[in-house]
């Protein structure tokens, strides 16, 4: 058992320590964690992104929705400390098939354990990673003038180049992508892009962006996975390029943004080391439907609802944010990425995000 | 000299006979079109047999019958095993319109005017052109005897066709059979819904019903005991009309005014007598047969200004809660309702009447969950079918907001929604209909506000049922976070920590932190001897004990981490006789046992039991617990105690 293994089984016992010490007082069992809601982030000035604040929620076996969560909590690491053990390792979606077998402590939904495991990283400042729990999702896309060499399962080091020795489909980033991993080798590019549709992402590898700009791109797809972020944070700190986010013109995509720039509220615990402070927001904003004249579908009950709620999320009050998010409600409209094709299937790569490069001042014109 | 016009109109002016009135005016009465002719008529034989019965101490055993030969025409039979009718009355009765015992008779009774029975034999011979046929034994050791009647309806007076002697194995009885235009398609649904409802506020009788295709219903009787007898009372003066009064001093035999008040009124004693001659400002020796009608107008203005004590509320017979909630609950029984709750009212008055009104909600069940709720509406446990909308009960239930009690009811006001029945009688010496048809309750405020109380103390019921449910399902909860979970939680966290699991006790006195009272009833049939029970003061009536043994286990457990004391209280129905509580209860009275229940430990339970004889399976299926001397609201499964 490594050094790193015994402490991640130290902080685990504290938990069931807790409980089993209320018990002997007798107290009604509790449990204390920071409060997972975008109403407790905070600006960490040291680390420039958003971390979770003061406020704290109580876990309390007083009720019975609170006495089965703890319940699920005491079998999870109970799980995580054999697993840990054993020196295996399940996905998400194998623990929750797992959680089957635990009685009265089963889970209703997927979304409940991986949840739990969230919380569970939060009270002891672990990473799912040392619990042995890995996402199901697969990684996302990167083609680019980029060499990177990963330690493949036969624990053998193996260099690749993420346009000649790759087809269309892109460098598939693994779930785990931790220097011991994955080492970033060289890189002959001026920015990279991180995209939020595969359609979007293809076209320009059809069109050549990536030899023709000189840009690595990266696909998201949709919400990105924690090693996708992780991925695109190491390639800004390791290679010193800027990012640019180019996503679809909704209240979603801005989420996408937002976790990707500033850490999302889920795993506010880890932002400092899945978020890239840098990142910016190319488009489509707002301003590009009306600059452009693009097609439009009218914005939705819940799109204004999530505009609305983006505008008193503390990670949304720059200038440029509120700008836009207002004048998308005064608009109420709202486009996609492939809009763009209205001009042709060059125009995105030959005119659009020549002419926003330019504007915001990465490339010269 | 011509002859004066008015010599010519005199010739063609003659007095009208009833029986021909009847002919013209047959919708007031209920015979308005075939479908309700034939419930009508049903309505009338029953109503009769069942007063006849109940005026000689039978249980009635009634059976109607209905043919259905031709078309439009059914041959309807109804016998009883009252006490038959002697031979020379039998045509005065069925073929005599308005000639009858009870008209003058200030009780409750069903019939009153007289009109029912001969009315159903003249619509059949006007509707058919045949007779009825009516048999009838008074004795055991008699035959019964048979006559076929024909009304002359310009004399109003019935004609024999024919009379024989029968032969009838039933020691006594009344047999009427008689054909009339009928249509049974549609009136069989009506039919069959007045016998059910005549059977639920009829619990002593069974009927049963047999249908043209030999269907037999059997609505059993509930109960033994028959109702409690209605006693005779005189006139209360605030009731009497002047001209009544007139006509009663002129009959009357006594030669002072005071003795003729004291005598022929109700509540008149020395003091109110006096009161009421001071205030009319006569002279309290006249002798009434002499006396003015000016005279007799100051008097009867006198009766309103003068403080008049109640009539006596024994002329009424009222079924009572339990018997109402037995009956209620044998004729729901598919419905399979989750509760059955009754409010029965003191006796009240209205302009001189008494009345009573005692009501019942069925609540649950299979009952349709989005239709207005089902109105049972009875006056003197005689179903009133149709006019629903006329009838001051219905507008009484639609005064009330019934929304909070759990029923759908836009904007606060009309007939609820929701899967309930409702159920209203009102018993009274003269319940004042809206019209002839007897169908609807008139718009009487006193009548008004009794219902409004007995419905809004229903519902109170209700809502304290759906409160305590949703307090017990949230406790109910708790134990199974006490049982199950938190056991769970401590095996697995002295697992991982390889440490010996810990006790809960004070945990769980800490989580729960209530007093927890469940009851239990469970049935017993045991031999039991005779019981006087409390239905019946009078003691008179029939008493065959119900073999029945309530027995109700209360399971108080205190959750809380202090030793808890409490006076516990158990309602109990005043029809019921305790037998066997412990521990010892610090008093009973008729309507509650009372405890005082000390040093509970934490953590500890007491077990407290009583017994209670009288009562038939399934009459007291829940306990109505109250405590006292503890706040309230850390008891579940027992409320305030508000005092008597």
């Amino acid at each position: 058992m490594t050094n790193n293994s015994k402490q991640v089984i130290d902080r685990i016992d504290k938990i069931a320590t807790g409980v089993y010490t209320n018990l002997i007082q007798a107290e009604i069992p509790r449990l204390e964690l920071p409060t997972r809601t975008k109403a407790n982030i905070k600006f960490d000035d040291n680390l420039s992104v958003w971390k979770y604040g003061s406020n704290t929620t109580e876990r309390s076996a007083k009720t019975l929705d609170g006495a089965y969560m703890m319940l699920r909590t005491m079998y999870m690491v109970d799980f995580i400390k054999d697993m840990i053990k054993a020196n295996k390792s399940s996905t998400l979606r194998e623990m929750y098939y797992i959680s089957e077998g635990w009685d009265l402590a089963k889970f209703h939904s997927q979304p409940e354990s991986d949840s739990l495991a969230e919380d569970l990283e939060v009270i002891t400042h672990c990473m799912r990673e040392d619990f042995k729990l890995r996402p199901e999702e697969d990684g996302a896309r990167v083609i680019g003038n980029l060499t990177i060499s990963e330690v493949t399962r036969n624990k053998t080091k193996k260099i690749i180049h993420c346009q000649d020795d790759v087809g269309d489909s892109g460098y598939s980033i693994p779930y785990n992508v931790d220097p011991e991993k994955i080492a970033i080798k060289k890189a002959d590019a001026d920015f990279i892009l991180a995209i939020e549709t595969g359609g979007m992402f293809d076209r320009l590898v059809e069109n050549g962006f990536d030899t023709s700009n000189r840009s690595i791109l990266v696909h998201l797809k949709g919400q990105p996975a924690r090693s996708t972020r992780r991925f695109i944070k190491r390639l800004h700190e390791e290679l010193k390029l800027p990012v640019l986010v180019f996503t679809d013109c909704d209240p979603w995509s801005y989420r996408i943004f937002g976790s990707v720039a500033y850490g999302a509220i889920k795993t506010a615990h880890i932002s400092e080391y899945l978020a890239t402070p840098g990142a910016l927001y190319l488009g489509v904003t707002p301003s590009d439907i009306e600059n452009y004249k693009l097609p439009t579908d009218v914005l939705t009950k819940e799109d204004i609802s999530a505009l609305k709620s983006e505008l008193s999320d503390p990670r949304f009050q720059d200038p440029f944010w509120k700008q836009e998010i207002k004048l998308q409600l005064s608009i109420k409209k709202k486009s996609e990425q492939q809009a763009l094709a209205k001009y042709g299937l060059d125009y995105v790569t030959d005119t659009y995000l020549p002419e926003k490069l330019a504007m915001m001042g990465i490339t010269k014109k | 000299m011509a002859q004066a016009i008015a010599h010519i109109l005199a010739e063609k002016q003659k007095e009208i006979s009833v029986a021909e009135f009847f002919e013209r005016n047959k919708h007031i009465l209920g015979f308005g079109n075939p479908t309700r002719a034939l419930v009508t008529s049903v309505k009338e034989g029953v109503d009769n047999a069942l007063d006849a019965c109940e005026e000689a101490d039978i249980l009635p055993e009634i059976v109607v019958e209905i043919k259905n030969h031709e078309d439009n025409e059914c041959k309807i039979t109804i016998e009883d095993n009252g006490p038959g009718i002697v031979k020379n009355q039998i045509k005065h009765i069925f073929g005599r319109l308005l000639y009858g015992s009870r008209f003058h008779a200030i009780r409750q009774s069903r019939g009153q005017q007289g009109i029912g029975i001969s009315a159903v034999v003249l619509y059949g011979q006007l509707t058919t052109g045949k007779h009825a046929t009516i048999s009838s034994k008074i004795q055991d050791d008699r035959p019964a005897n048979l006559m076929e009647l024909a009304i002359d309806t310009n004399k109003n007076r019935a004609e024999v066709i024919r009379s024989a002697i029968d032969h009838w194995d039933k020691p006594s009885g009344t047999r009427i059979e008689v054909s009339i235009v009928a249509d049974y398609k549609r009136g069989r649904r009506f039919v069959y819904e007045y016998l059910q409802s005549i059977s639920i506020v009829n619990p002593h009788a069974q009927i049963i019903f047999r249908e043209p295709d030999g269907t037999e219903h059997v609505f059993e009787r509930t109960t033994d005991a028959l109702p409690r007898k209605s006693i005779e009372i005189k006139p209360h003066p605030y009731g009497v009309e002047l001209g009544t009064l007139i006509k009663m001093a002129k009959n009357s035999k006594s030669r002072k005014l005071t003795s003729f008040l004291k005598s022929e009124f109700s509540s008149m004693g020395d003091r109110t007598t006096i009161a009421v001659c001071e205030k009319a400002g006569i002279d309290k020796n006249l002798n009434p047969k002499e006396m003015t009608r000016d005279q007799f107008q100051v008097l009867h203005r006198a009766f309103k200004k003068v403080k008049i004590m109640a009539p006596s509320t024994e002329c009424l017979s009222p079924i009572g809660e339990t018997l109402i909630k037995r009956s209620l609950k044998h004729e729901t029984q598919e419905i399979s309702p989750e509760f059955i709750i009754t409010a029965s009212r003191p006796a009240s008055v209205y302009t001189g009447n008494p009345f009573q009104v005692e009501v019942g909600i069925v609540y649950g069940g299979n009952l349709p969950k989005d239709t207005s709720v089902k109105l049972l509406r009875f006056a003197n446990r005689v179903p009133l079918l149709y006019q629903q909308g006329d009838c001051i009960s219905t507008q009484a239930i639609a005064s009330i907001d019934w929304r909070r009690y759990g029923l759908d009811q836009p904007s606060g006001k009309g007939t609820p929604s929701g899967p309930a029945i409702f159920m209203t009688h009102v018993s009274s010496t003269q319940i004042p209909f809206t019209s002839e048809s007897k169908e609807a309750i008139a718009d009487i405020p006193e009548i008004e506000n009794e219902i409004k109380l007995a419905f809004r103390e229903c519902a109170r019921k209700v809502q304290s049922h759906i409160h305590k449910k949703v307090r017990r399902q949230k406790t109910r909860e708790k134990f199974e976070l006490i049982t199950k979970i938190l056991p769970e939680i401590a095996k697995k966290s002295a697992h991982m920590l390889g440490k010996p699991i810990p006790s809960l006790d004070a945990v769980i006195t800490k989580i729960m932190d209530v007093i927890w009272i469940e009851d239990l009833i469970e049935y017993e049939k045991r031999d039991i001897l005779p019981i006087q029970t409390t239905l019946f003061s009078e003691g008179e009536e029939q008493k065959t004990p119900s073999p029945w043994v309530t027995k109700s286990t209360l399971l108080v457990v205190n959750y809380k981490n202090r030793p808890q004391k409490f006076i516990l209280y158990a309602l109990i129905p005043e029809d019921a006789k305790i037998t066997s509580i412990r521990p010892e209860p610090k008093k009973i009275t008729s309507r509650y046992i009372k405890w005082q229940l000390e040093n509970i430990q934490p953590a500890k339970k007491i077990d407290v039991y009583f017994e209670l004889l009288g009562l038939d399976k399934g009459d007291f299926d829940e306990n109505d617990l109250y405590v006292e001397n503890i706040n309230p609201n850390y008891v579940i499964g027992a409320d305030k105690w508000e005092g008597e």
